[in-house]
């Protein structure tokens, strides 16, 4: 028997799954995330893979990695690093040398390394047996060899014992954070349904890592994290495109219409297609075109026809869709175009964060061609601001863009589920056939909105299209009075949303020396930092922008109540470029970096520091 | 926007389908006809003005839904396939038509076109060719005849050109067929054809430029000449053509040739016109039949039938609902793995 060991309370965690893309480590990160939550921790995750599906094994482009912090209390960030890191071979360890803290534990599978495992990842020397991992606490465990030894009864193949070492690892971490085995016994069970030795064998390997991390002498403490007080409520965990797809399906079903998706497969939006193309039961309708421009074209005739009509992209696929966007903006159908922004410029890095997108979104098209811009901050915002987004385009009769981005695509949370009772009614009214004739540009008099007259509506038979249209009529103009009375129409019709959406908040201090302003997915780390800072005493306060265009009403007033505004923006300063524009007078300092990975807290404490 | 007059009641004549906005096509322009054949045709048929809708790209042509009086939309360019796609599918009952030309269908559309056929949305596409562009003031399409002199091309075009009717079949279209603007007759045969077809429906139009590419097609479809070089195709018969009748197409191998009849002892020698042929070997073959070697055929070359993209759609939504039940919000929001808080 091993001694007893001690158990140490702590209040937050977080741990870092790398490993080559075959070795199962998002699946690993998904496991312990859910067992996590069942075991009511608040918690939020980072998967960071490459766009390579499988790079050659054990190099460093094929490092997969899944970061997960749980907390006792609310947590905002997947954690700055890790206090302990799981690496599955030497490319991990090599990659992810930088994401783990100082003194923190870093475990290894000893078996790969090797001279061909060293090669493969690029290491002079072997890191175990050198200086290389002297800030560190190193626990050296054999996991192939262990697996394989717990698995030596089994009747599986030699690979298929290999591919069984996750859990072995995801066991040790069971216990290493006093985390319950049977969420993923469950799991396991309904996985492997139809392969009943599989089931033996992972939840085996899973039990031998548990046991094992149990009488290791070198993990002599094991830590628990007590459950967070969170709110009551009913939650699940939600990665941001999941939730973005079920809002959407929501919305549709409470504005009573067809969800009409066309899209292009693209990193890191597929996940929204194939997430809808499993809705077809709420008579969801989701259309794989030939290319980008096929989708947001089928998507503006969805729209014309009556449906809610929606597209979704990545940065690259937003520049082939832009002369489509314009169509929709001049002919005033509501559209929803989804962007989750990714590394550019180019292709970039497909599978990393930015939010470099804003100008494009704003600026980006032919013309005079405001549209609306919305922004989830959080992956469960994902869900709201998909509401939002539908309620503002059917309202107004205009495309709205969705800014997500990568992180908020693939990261989890809890989601504390919503009370059906209070859900938004998305009304819509369409036209029918009066006494006059139908003019399609007459206009809501509040609203500026067009009426939506649906083909196949007798009586109201009229034309659009993307040539200068008359007042009213709709008809083709080319009289230049008309052209600038319209230009101005369409502009005031946007300006007017902001009459119609929540005004910014700010939370601190009402005015003073720094406002720290952010939008979209930046929110849970300025949200971490100026808490921590305030706990220290300084005076800060923080807005967050879900709404880019129009900006809330109230937004010149709070920028203009402080000395300073710090905008961090995972972009070369596109959010700052347009409020200099916009409201002269305001100091506008920005933090901004483009290296695919979200802020740290620690970056945002460092730069406020800087400014107070 | 049409006068008073909002809807008229059945039976239609062709002023029903005449939206009022000025027509701004030059005049003695091909479309014309084409327009008032679409009008005339539309109005022989129950259905209401309001289930009709055009879409359209860019160019000459396609101002067509302008100049009708149904539901239309004047998009962007190349791109109607795609308007056209969206609105069937959410809308299958209306009957869309969508209008291009050979720059805005074959060039910059190029990829929807191919796409749209062989998804087989049921739509009803009219390809005008005249073979040049015209809206953009004369420069060569890619249907032009290679050495084609045009304003971008003052040494002649180096192009070899695109034959609309074999992306048609190579896309695997389930209606393909070919008129021509002065024979009012026979472009509306083809249209009815072409709107009774359930599938996608491709229809090329031989149109003339008079601006900038005026008698393109005269040597084949002229007045002296078209007997003995246009051929219209009848389901089940030979192809005849001929002032007086007297010629014929026969294969030899791989390749047809023109037979006098006089000469044929036995009919079963001649080529019969198969339009439901399963494979589209003998389409393309028409397709290859072109002037100066062969008379050029007119008429339906392939109507075959095949469940549509828009019905297959209709029946996955329909068969998932009987599967799962219509979803609602409560399963959507809550029917994951969840956990409560107290």
């Amino acid at each position: 028997m091993a001694a007893v060991k001690q158990k140490a309370i702590v209040s937050s965690i977080t741990v870092r799954f790398a490993g080559d893309s075959g070795d199962g480590m998002q699946l690993t990160g998904d496991q312990f995330a859910d067992t996590t939550a069942v075991m009511g921790n608040d918690f939020s995750t980072l998967p960071d893979f490459p766009a390579e599906i499988r790079a050659p094994a054990g190099t460093l482009p094929g490092v997969s990695s899944f970061q997960i912090q749980f907390s006792n209390s609310i947590i905002y960030t997947p954690g700055d690093t890790a206090d302990v890191l799981i690496t599955m071979n030497p490319a991990a360890l090599k990659v992810n040398l930088n994401t783990i803290k100082k003194g923190g534990l870093i475990i290894v599978n000893e078996n790969t390394f090797n001279e061909m495992g060293l090669r493969r990842a690029n290491w002079q020397a072997n890191p175990l047996t050198d200086q290389t991992l002297k800030d560190f606490q190193v626990l050296k465990v054999p996991l192939s060899d262990l697996t394989k030894n717990a698995l030596k009864d089994h009747p599986l193949k030699l690979t298929e014992v290999e591919r069984c070492k996750n859990f072995f690892a995801l066991g040790m971490m069971f216990w290493l954070y006093d985390r319950e085995l049977e969420h993923t016994v469950d799991w396991i069970q309904k996985k492997f349904a139809k392969r009943p030795e599989m089931v033996a064998a992972n939840i085996t390997a899973l039990k031998a890592g548990y046991n094992y991390a149990d009488i290791a002498e070198l993990l002599a403490t094991q830590y628990h994290v007590e459950k967070t007080g969170l709110e009551p409520g009913t939650y699940r965990k939600i990665m941001g495109n999941e939730a973005a797809a079920i809002g959407f399906v929501t919305a549709a079903t409470l504005a009573g219409k067809t969800l009409f998706y066309g899209s292009y497969p693209i990193t890191p939006a597929s996940s929204i297609l194939e997430g809808l193309a499993h809705y077809k039961h709420f008579g969801v309708k989701t259309f794989q075109a030939e290319d980008e421009i096929a989708a947001i074209g089928a998507a503006i005739g969805a729209s014309f026809g009556g449906a809610l009509g929606m597209t979704g992209t990545s940065g690259p696929g937003m520049c082939l869709k832009a002369e489509a966007l314009n169509l929709a903006i001049m002919a005033e159908l509501p559209l929803v175009v989804i962007d989750v922004q990714r590394a550019g410029p180019s292709t970039g890095m497909p599978t990393k964060t930015e939010q470099a997108d804003l100008l494009q979104a704003l600026f980006g098209r032919n013309g005079e061609s405001p549209v609306a811009i919305v922004a989830p901050k959080t992956p469960s915002d994902c869900f709201d601001m998909a509401l939002e987004a539908v309620r503002i385009a059917v309202k107004y009769m205009t495309p709205v863009i969705y800014l997500s981005e990568g992180y908020l695509a693939t990261a989890a949370e809890p989601w504390k589920l919503p009370d059906l009772d209070k859900l938004p009614k998305i009304e819509i009214s369409h036209p029918k056939a009066g006494a006059g004739a139908f003019f399609p540009y007459q206009r809501d008099p509040g609203t500026l909105a067009r009426p939506w007259a649906i083909p196949g509506t007798p009586g109201l038979e009229h034309r659009i299209g993307g040539l200068s249209k008359a007042d009213l009529t709709g008809n083709v103009s080319y009289d230049p009075e008309n052209n600038q009375k319209m230009v101005n129409l369409r502009a005031e019709k946007i300006r007017r949303i902001a009459k119609d959406i929540p005004d910014l908040a700010v939370r601190g201090p009402e005015s003073g020396k720094l406002l720290v302003l952010g939008w979209g997915g930046t929110y849970g780390a300025i949200y971490q930092a100026v808490t921590d800072l305030t706990a220290e005493g300084k005076k800060i306060s923080h807005a967050h922008l879900n709404y880019l265009n129009p900006f809330p009403g109230n937004i010149e007033r709070v920028l203009k109540s402080f000395e300073t505004i710090l905008i961090p923006e995972l972009n070369m300063g596109h959010l700052a470029l347009v409020l200099r524009g916009k409201f002269s007078g305001v100091k506008i300092i920005g933090l901004n970096k483009v290296e695919g990975h979200p802020f740290k807290v620690a970056e945002v404490v460092k730069k406020i520091r800087e400014l107070l | 926007m049409s006068p008073a007059e909002t809807q008229s009641q059945l039976p239609y004549n062709k002023e029903n389908f005449v939206s009022g906005q000025e027509v701004r096509w030059c005049p003695g322009c091909g479309d014309y006809a084409i327009l008032a054949t679409a009008q005339r045709m539309l109005a022989k048929f129950d259905i209401p003005r309001s289930n009709y809708v055009f879409v359209s790209g860019i160019g000459c042509s396609s101002r067509f839904p302008y100049y009708m009086n149904t539901y239309g939309f004047h998009t962007i360019h190349g791109r109607a396939p795609t308007i056209a796609t969206g609105l069937k599918c959410v809308n299958p009952d209306l009957v869309v038509w969508v209008i291009t030309g050979d720059g805005d269908g074959l060039s910059i559309g190029g990829n929807h076109l191919v796409h749209c056929m062989r998804r087989n949305i049921d739509l009803n596409i009219l390809l005008v060719n005249n073979q040049i562009y015209g809206l953009t003031k004369g420069q060569y399409s890619p249907t032009s005849e290679m050495g084609k002199i045009t304003k971008s091309t003052p040494m002649g075009s180096i192009d070899y050109p695109i034959n609309a009717l074999c992306i048609a079949i190579a896309s695997e279209a389930t209606f393909i067929a070919r008129t021509l603007d002065t024979d009012p007759m026979h472009m509306s045969y083809v249209m009815e054809r072409a709107m009774k077809h359930k599938g996608v429906s491709f229809v090329e139009i031989y149109q003339n430029c008079i601006i900038f590419n005026d008698k393109a097609f005269g040597p084949v479809t002229g007045r002296e000449t078209r007997e003995d070089r246009m051929v219209y195709l009848e389901d089940g018969k030979p192809l005849v053509f001929g002032k007086r009748k007297e010629k014929a197409v026969r294969l030899k191998g791989l390749q047809p040739e023109v037979v006098e009849l006089s000469a044929v002892k036995d009919p079963s020698e001649l080529m019969i016109h198969h339009e439901k042929d399963s494979t589209p070997h003998y389409a393309y073959l028409l397709t290859q039949m072109t002037y100066p070697e062969m008379p050029v055929p007119f008429g339906v070359f392939r109507a075959i039938g095949r469940p549509t993209y828009d019905e297959m759609m209709e029946n996955q939504i329909r068969d998932s609902v009987k599967k799962r039940g219509k979803g609602t919000v409560k399963d959507l929001i809550y029917g994951a793995e969840t956990w409560t808080v107290t």
